[in-house]
């Protein structure tokens, strides 16, 4: 099962590596991790996305909560979040190729933040089935490089995140 | 640094304002005000700047012979009074010899502060003489760490990391101190309070979530309480006596759990477990036919526990077995302080989750208004059964007369053979069962706590979770420093006592009365007990003797003792045990007794390690 995990730590050093390794000492890859500070600079919010069983997922949740430096763990449920991800992805084009990326980018309501005489940059931003809709349209004009943010998340509901 | 004077104003409320004074000093200051009496500190270039401000300290600095000598010892000085251990170390070397300790103390939860001096910051990460990461190295085995960077933040850290280390579920805390923040200098602000945002350790059940357990017990017929370290750390023995008697539940502890009931209760079941009691065992799993293979069906004869009430416990394999198969049909309630212990190696019917000393107390409350009506009376007749059919025992058999042990040495006095359970029945009889005991791991770490009854918490000090050979003598000097008042004596098997025999130096030099009684079988006991089981007995490098001279034993414990200046006899007769034991306990000084034992003896009873109560092994032959 594939969890989104939302994570409010102190904004200070090794506080990544504690949290990381109860992932990696359990033989469990991470498959995207988001860092940033909150509103509150000394608070940063990490969002983590990980695949494992549900015993083991809840079990590092829990001893994510007994790490002093975490104030606040919350596995999130299907439909209770909104999340988003950035993209940035460079596509490889020629005269012939070039409108329908960009045809395609618009669709998209993405960004095309450079242009090369070969390759076009472009920003997206949305959550996964859009991004993941993007890529698998962009994989035939051939994707040259391409970074990614990891998921950021937000419960729904009113209130902080805390 | 001068505090500012807004800062100043502030302090006096919540801080106390020093004067001005080196990191190190500082360090030591916030040592005293956390109550610290004792530190086992070894120096080193990194960590003597700190043992100049000792010097100058009332707190006594316990010099062992071995960092990993100094872990131990702040461990059993921790175990034996709940306070944190206080261990330090140099950088590099001094702090990896300190990582088994502090692994020791994270699996037994042992409240720990373990203070390491680290390389200058401007020398970190360039491979500088005796550098190690041990921030990073410890990461999976501490409770909390902390690398200092300023040194404005040393009071702040100390007092968060005793606070850490000594509250909610206890472990090992430990602070890294480059030598040049040890050095600076600055007017220390010592905070009163602690505040943490993510850490809160206190933790209640509700009256609602209590009445339940009370309301399972009341519908049960075979309830059995299984208790565990958790009841000493959280000392809450009072209240599991109260609770107990209050319901009649008989009370079967782990083997870090021994002494938080009476042994002697008549509603001890002792421990249970891979070598705890037949009887502890059956009571909670239920008493099945020994079955030859772990293929064949497992067939009742009797019925064990409805109801378990496992309380500050965390369903350890050697306790368990096969997990699933453990206490298979009972209605299972989970009481600790760690959540993450709820549901991870044992799904249960009630987890709850709090400070036991709370619950139990609390029930033992709701029960004086509202008394238990059931006696169990069925139950306490099975219970009293199986007890007089399977106590735990020994006999000199045939194997032990036949043995190579009896040709080499008690050739024609075979009758005076000892075996290790008769010396700790011995010292159980010679101490009034008053002495604490600390213990190396093994076969004799299993015997002194079958044949030992412990009648108090804090009274046996066993390496449980890490199992660390070598934590045996050390630990009872930590003992014998904080109770200098109690007869503290090591049960000891030559693999262990061997692997940190250079403390007997400390027991010397610095007058620590700690007694060690070595089981000497010349081999690694409990590996060789398997080579038997498992291996048809072919020896992988477990006999620990001189393969040469057979007939001679070695190391000669004698000699060695004596070039420490330690008093240490061999008994190789039944004759002379009394009488050895006896000096021993009178000595005012440390006291080795090299006990020479036969090999031959297995830990009884024995659950192979993943099987079930159905393979357990209780009768010799």
């Amino acid at each position: 099962m594939r969890h989104t995990i939302s994570v409010l730590v102190e904004n200070k050093f090794g506080v990544l590596t504690r949290v990381a390794g109860l992932f990696s000492g359990r033989g469990y890859n991470i498959d995207s991790l988001n860092v940033a500070p909150t509103q509150d600079p000394t608070a940063s919010r990490m969002t983590i996305v990980t695949r494992g069983d549900d015993a083991t997922v809840d079990q590092i949740v829990k001893q994510l909560n007994k790490l002093t430096d975490v104030m606040k763990v919350v596995d999130f449920r299907e439909n209770e979040y909104v999340d988003r991800e950035l993209v940035l992805v460079k596509v490889s084009v020629d005269s012939k190729t070039r409108a329908e990326v960009m045809q395609i980018t618009d669709i998209f309501r993405a960004k095309i933040v450079d242009v090369q005489p070969k390759s076009l940059s472009i920003e997206v931003t949305g959550d996964e089935g859009k991004i993941e809709k993007l890529l698998s349209l962009m994989k035939r004009f051939g994707v040259m490089d391409l970074t990614r943010t990891g998921k950021v998340a937000l419960p729904r509901k009113d209130g902080k995140a805390e | 640094m001068k505090t500012t004077e807004a800062g100043k104003r502030t302090a006096s409320k919540t801080a106390e304002v020093g004067p001005t004074m080196s990191g190190s000093e500082i360090l030591v200051a916030c040592l005293e005000r956390e109550g610290v009496d004792t530190i086992f500190a070894y120096p080193g270039g990194a960590s003597m700047e700190i043992h100049q401000a000792l010097t100058r300290s009332k707190i006594r600095t316990v010099l062992p012979r071995h960092e990993q000598g100094g872990a131990f010892a702040a461990e059993g000085y921790a175990r034996a009074t709940g306070r944190a251990g206080v261990c330090m170390a140099t950088s590099g070397p001094g702090a990896t010899n300190l990582v088994t300790g502090i692994a020791d103390a994270y699996m037994d939860s042992v409240p720990m502060v373990a203070i390491t001096g680290q390389v200058p910051q401007a020398m970190i990460g360039k491979g500088a003489f005796q550098e190690t990461d041990i921030y990073g190295m410890t990461l999976p085995v501490v409770k909390h760490s902390y690398l200092i960077t300023d040194i404005r933040e040393i009071p702040r850290v100390v007092r968060e990391a005793f606070h850490i280390a000594q509250t909610g579920r206890p472990g090992p805390v430990l602070i890294d101190i480059p030598k040049n923040v040890q050095q600076a200098k600055t007017q220390p602000v010592f905070p009163k309070q602690v505040q943490m945002r993510g850490y809160n350790p206190n933790r209640t059940a509700s009256d609602l979530e209590l009445n339940e357990i009370i309301g399972l017990i009341q519908k049960s017929e075979r309830p059995v309480l299984y208790v565990g370290g958790g009841i000493i750390t959280g000392n809450a023995s009072d209240e599991l006596r109260r609770f107990a008697q209050a319901t009649q539940i008989p009370v079967t502890s782990t083997i870090m759990g021994c002494g938080a009931f009476p042994e002697s209760h008549e509603l001890s079941l002792r421990w249970l477990g891979m070598h705890g009691a037949a009887y502890a065992n059956w009571a909670v799993n239920g008493e099945f036919e020994l079955r030859q293979s772990p293929n064949e069906p497992m067939k009742k004869i009797a019925h064990g526990a409805d109801l378990l009430l496992a309380f500050g416990v965390r369903f350890d394999d050697r306790v368990t077995g096969k997990v699933e198969k453990f206490c298979e049909t009972g209605t299972i309630v989970h009481l600790d302080i760690d959540p993450s212990e709820l549901n991870k190696n044992r799904h249960v019917h009630l987890p709850v989750v709090s400070d036991v000393k709370y619950a139990l107390g609390r029930m033992a409350e709701m029960l004086e208004e509202r008394p238990i009506e059931k006696k169990f009376s069925a139950w306490h007749k099975q219970i009293a059964a199986w007890k007089k059919k399977a106590p735990f025992g020994y006999n000199v058999t045939e194997e032990v007369m036949k043995s190579q042990h009896m040709r080499d040495h008690l050739k024609g006095k075979e009758s005076e053979v000892i075996l290790p359970q008769m010396a700790i029945e011995m010292l159980y009889e010679l101490s009034n069962g008053e002495a604490i005991l600390t213990t190396g791991v093994g076969q004799h770490q299993m015997w002194a706590a079958q044949f030992y009854k412990f009648k108090y918490p804090r009274q046996l000090l066993t390496s449980a979770g890490l199992g660390a050979m070598g934590y045996g003598y050390p630990a009872a000097l930590g003992a014998k420093v904080a109770c200098p008042d109690k007869e503290v004596v090591d049960i000891d098997g030559d693999g262990s006592f061997l692997m940190n025999i250079q403390e007997l130096a400390t027991a010397h030099i610095e007058k620590i009365a700690a007694k060690a009684l070595i089981l000497n079988n010349q081999h690694l006991g409990m590996v060789m007990q398997w080579e038997d089981r498992f291996y048809q007995g072919n020896r992988g490098h477990t006999y620990l003797g001189d393969p040469e001279n057979r007939k001679q034993i070695y190391p000669d414990y004698t000699a060695v003792c004596q070039s420490f200046n330690v008093k240490c006899e061999r008994v190789m007769y039944r004759k002379d045990l009394r009488g050895a034991i006896q000096r021993m306990l009178q000595a005012k000084e440390p006291y080795v007794l090299d006990v020479i034992v036969p090999y031959t003896e297995h830990v009884l009873p024995f659950i192979p390690a993943g099987r079930t109560v159905a393979d357990m092994i209780w009768q010799q032959g």
